[in-house]
């Protein structure tokens, strides 16, 4: 089960970071073998000591017993240092992993597009606990277990075969059963910790209502029986946590008793003796992380599988081998498109002309194929048959960021970045003077407030651009589209979380600042199109 | 140990549960205004991820602390009966160790708090990238975006590590000062027994015990710092639970708004964060009865007045009064309960149709519900339809409708609605318009359609304060 982990092709580390990890894995062992090393020479040289042999014999024994006390402590710092930087540079390297492979995915289209990101972020975050709380300890543990028994069985093989069958059972019987308990356990707990968290969300999303209503108290009595639930769960998945631990507790035990009767009937010196049946005992802490590590590898396997399973979805374009160059006319034309998600064809022997210039409105009740529509146009979906056709060349021989640099699109949630508005425009066009900024905000009517506010392009909007108004946050995204100075502009129900007043004004501003750009406005909401613009209007069915 | 642990499991899990149902009560009890923006999400995250850090405090830092604080004592005890010595030396370094836990953790306080934020900024990077994904890819950005992860992670880690370096010496020096402690006993005992003092059984005893004394003090330096997580959880628990909620009386005589008008009387209302008021001395009258649209460009506030009247906004200064007294001497769910609201963008929630028109008044009877469908434009929609969370499944108009059936279906004697028709065709509109007249309830509306301003009575303009330009 861990092995499968570990040929994860996301949470593979590196070539460097293999002997990071290796490094860490030596110190870890030399950490946990000074335990054992310092319980075992210290029993030595009591027993030797009661024999009461000159001092200077004992010089030696004392100096590693000394030696053991501190390279403890030395190689387990060193150890958590070297293996956090490690772990961390696995968790850097899958992020950028994860984000080259969603780069070639999106736009993800699922409807729970944004529960599935969200749950990304944490799950990707399992890979640290897989190196720091799984793999190394479990490994470190196992390998100091087996030096352990190795130096038993040199000093009384009998002892060290016996000690040998509890480690094997301690190693792997225990996580084992640990691992079991936890997976049925982790299941229901999965399923109650997303109803909960749904819950939540909702409760909060919908706090106005809820007050408004009067309605706290149900919607909190709803809220305790699924906690409730919850709490349940947690309850269950303590019995296996503390199985473990038990049964290792049992393990160790059994080991130094076995020891201990074994020794006595063989033929050896007292200070061997000591050594014997003490020894096991250090073995309770070497192994003790073991249950803790089997159960989180459960939590870790079901986030990393989460994770591979988003990752694994099929893109949905297919980029030519041989791409064509990109035409210089500007003409768009659609020819018997059929196109949809999930099986079904929305689009179904679409023509459009779009020439270049023209202003072209679809509309059309929802689900009647307007971002189907967009998606095809912008190379972000593979159309079942048809062609759309750029100055005559077929749009699928063409790279798809060479297809992108022609056409834009404004949606109805375009991102806005966590940072100044002037990061987020200058992500349209790297290296963009100020001179050019304030002209694209001014042409989304955005330059006088922007003006007004205290930091002016350095503001900060928020996550998400919680800082904005709705408005503002689609003239924002909407003066960097203009920045980027793309002829042909695909504008998706751009006023779709707009007050009618506010979506009529962002309509008017976005076809006067549109130039001789083509705009294709695909919406439900016609009505707000303003009246003096000559276009051609298309109702998709 | 296995009961140690069920028993510390469940304890948490209890004590989790607890938070979650205080903490969100709290919150609602605060309101929309003080949940908006990014307050939802970073609640979410503490309520759900932020709770489960609290774990291994429960589950093992509290017992090890009581642990801790007993064992050593019997350890030291049991020595004292084979060897006095070794039992004083155990005396001598044992405190030495808390002390010097408190030092270190003095100082590295600060630097750990960093790394935390180190990490938070990272995770934050990376989903902010990820769900910007698409419009990176419009702008032909994101393959460059792969490159940009990695940078900024290589960035934070390497701050990081520098406070983790720091972070690691505290368990680090435990362990030092626990080991050193142990091979102090150990040669000490070595010598004595090599001078013949003590025989080898007290030895052996000793040498058994004296890790066990450190043991419990040692693992609560190492379950500290595994909680570290759950203690900032707990804290920013606390910071929520302790926010104030705003001062409202008690009163639960509500003057019935079927009889008394409404008034407000010079209300200035300002949004932390902006200079201007959204609304600066605005004066209301809305007699019984009477359909009030509230008219106005966009910004102007008209929103806001009805979040004045429904408690959720506090005016900087300026009244709302009812039948002579102030709205915030009352009870605020009672004072609620004379108002129904219809919002812009409405919540709906998880469930049915019928569920949803149920909010405020869960007792409507299945007729009561289809009749409130039909007044507001929606008789086609089945009771029993599902709602999908945050309302997908329903499309906007449908969602508008089913939010004003959930209005009209309590019978309170205030409307409040912004922009009600919003979404619906003309002839629709003239239903819900009819429909509105004839229940005879005082309105009180956010209008832009000129179809919705005509059927008011009386139009009132919440003007645009202008904007000061220097």
């Amino acid at each position: 089960m861990k092995r499968a982990i570990v040929l994860d092709p996301l949470a593979r580390p590196q070539g460097a970071v293999w002997w990071r990890l290796a490094l860490a894995l030596v110190l870890g062992v030399a950490a946990a073998g000074s335990a054992v090393a310092l319980l075992a020479t210290s029993a030595w040289l009591i027993t030797a000591a009661s024999a009461q042999p000159p001092v200077l014999l004992l010089m030696v024994p004392i100096v590693a017993v000394r030696a053991f006390g501190v390279g403890r402590g030395v190689f387990r710092y060193v150890e958590r240092l070297v293996g956090h930087d490690a772990a961390y540079r696995v968790l850097g390297e899958t992020r950028a992993r994860i984000t080259g492979r969603l780069e070639k995915l999106a736009p993800l289209t699922s409807q729970r597009k944004g529960d599935l990101l969200a749950r990304l972020v944490l799950d990707v975050d399992a890979v640290l606990d897989l190196w720091l709380r799984v793999l190394l300890p479990a490994t470190v543990a196992a390998v100091t277990a087996a030096a352990t028994v190795a130096l038993l069985a040199i000093l009384l093989p009998t002892a060290g075969a016996a000690v040998a069958v509890a480690v094997l059972i301690a190693c792997t019987v225990v996580p084992w059963l640990t691992a079991r308990t936890a997976e049925r356990a982790e299941r229901n707990l999965a399923g109650a910790r997303g109803d909960v968290a749904a819950t939540t969300t909702e409760a909060l999303l919908t706090a106005a209502d809820v007050v408004a209503f009067n309605a706290i108290d149900t919607v909190l009595d709803d809220f305790s029986r699924r906690d409730a639930r919850l709490a349940a769960a947690e309850r269950r998945s303590a019995w296996s946590a503390g199985l473990g631990s038990a049964l290792l507790v049992l393990c160790v035990g059994g080991a130094s008793i076995a020891a201990l009767v074994l020794g006595s009937t063989a033929n050896i010196t007292g200070a061997v003796f000591a050594v014997l049946v003490l020894t096991p005992l250090a073995l309770a802490d070497v192994l003790g992380g073991l249950p803790a590590a089997a159960q989180l590898a459960i939590r870790v396997r079901a986030s990393l599988d989460r994770v591979q399973e988003l990752v694994d979805t099929p893109s949905s374009v297919t980029e030519p081998v041989e791409p064509l160059p990109l035409p210089a006319g500007r003409d768009l034309q659609v020819r018997l498109l059929r196109a949809g998600y999930d099986g079904s064809d929305v689009l179904d022997g679409l023509n459009l002309d779009l020439p270049a210039g023209s202003r072209v409105v679809i509309t059309g009740p929802s689900g009647s194929g307007k971002s189907t529509l967009a998606s095809v146009l912008l190379r972000f979906l593979e159309p079942r048959g048809g062609q759309v056709l750029l100055d005559g060349v077929d749009v699928a021989r063409l790279q798809g960021d060479q297809v992108r640099s022609v056409v834009g699109l404004l949606t109805q949630e375009s991102h806005v970045f966590d940072t100044s508005i002037r990061e987020n425009l200058l992500l349209a066009k790297p290296g963009a003077s100020d001179l050019r900024l304030w002209e694209a905000l001014y042409r989304a009517r955005l330059g006088l407030l922007v003006e007004s506010l205290p930091d002016g392009l350095d503001t900060m909007v928020g996550e998400h651009g919680a800082r904005l108004s709705g408005g503002e946050r689609q003239r924002l995204a909407f003066a960097r589209l203009l920045l980027a100075d793309r002829d042909v502009l695909v504008l998706d129900e751009p006023t779709e979380h707009l007050d009618e007043e506010t979506g009529r004004a962002l309509l008017a501003d976005l076809f006067g600042a549109a130039g001789d750009r083509t705009v294709v406005l695909l919406t439900h909401r016609p009505e707000l199109m303003p009246p003096h613009v000559t276009r051609q209007q298309v109702c998709l069915t | 140990m296995w009961a140690q642990e069920v028993v510390a499991q469940r304890a948490a899990a209890a004590v989790k549960s607890t938070l979650r149902r205080q903490v969100l009560e709290h919150s609602l009890k605060l309101g929309p205004v003080w949940l908006s923006g990014e307050r939802s999400s970073a609640l979410t995250t503490l309520l759900t991820k932020g709770l489960d850090d609290l774990d291994p405090y429960f589950a093992r830092y509290l017992p090890q602390l009581v642990l801790a604080s007993t064992v050593p004592a019997g350890v030291i005890g049991w020595m004292a009966t084979g060897d006095l010595i070794a039992a004083g030396t155990v005396l001598i370094t044992l405190p030495l160790i808390p002390v010097f836990m408190a030092l270190i953790g003095w100082v590295t306080q600060a630097r750990s708090r960093q790394r935390q934020h180190a990490l938070a900024v990272l995770a934050h990077h990376f989903a902010d990238v990820v769900g910007g994904l698409t419009t990176l890819k419009l702008f032909g950005r994101a393959k460059a975006q792969e490159q940009a992860v990695r940078r900024v992670t290589d960035r934070h880690r390497a701050a990081s590590m520098g406070s983790l370096r720091i972070a690691f010496l505290s368990s680090f020096a435990l362990e030092l000062l626990a080991s050193l402690s142990v091979a102090l006993v150990a040669v000490g005992v070595g010598l004595r027994l090599v001078d013949g003092k003590l025989g080898l059984e007290t030895a052996l005893m000793v040498l058994i015990l004296a890790p066990e004394a450190y043991l419990p003090l040692r693992q609560v330096g190492m379950q500290f710092h595994a909680s570290a997580d759950g203690v900032a959880a707990s804290e920013e628990v606390f910071r929520v639970l302790e926010t104030p909620l705003p001062v409202r009386g008690d009163r639960t005589d509500v003057p019935d708004l079927r009889a008394s008008s409404l008034h407000l009387y010079d209300v200035t209302v300002r949004y932390p964060g902006r200079n201007e008021p959204v609304l600066d001395g605005f004066d209301l009258e809305v007699r019984p009865g009477e359909v009030v649209a509230l008219t106005g460009p966009s910004g102007a506030g008209k929103s806001t007045v009805l979040a004045v009247l429904l408690g959720f906004v506090q005016p900087e200064h300026g009244v709302v009064v009812a039948g002579g007294s102030a709205a915030d001497e009352f009870d605020p769910a009672e004072w609620r309960r004379q108002f129904a609201w219809v919002p812009q963008r409405p919540g709906l929630r998880l469930g049915t149709v019928a569920d949803n028109v149920r909010l405020g008044r869960p007792d409507a009877s299945d007729d009561e519900v289809r009749l409130a469908l039909l007044t507001a434009g929606a008789a086609d929609l089945p009771l029993d339809k599902a709602v999908g969370e945050q309302g997908q499944q329903l499309s906007g108009g449908q969602q508008r409708r089913v939010a004003l059936a959930r209005a009209l279906v309590t019978n309170a004697p205030v409307l409040l609605l912004d922009e009600p028709t919003a979404g619906l065709d003309s002839s629709t509109e003239a239903e819900v318009i009819a429909g509105l007249r004839a229940s005879g309830r005082t309105v009180l509306m956010v209008a832009h359609r000129p179809a919705l301003i005509a059927s008011a009575d009386r139009t009132v303009d919440v003007a645009v304060r202008e904007l000061v330009n220097a």
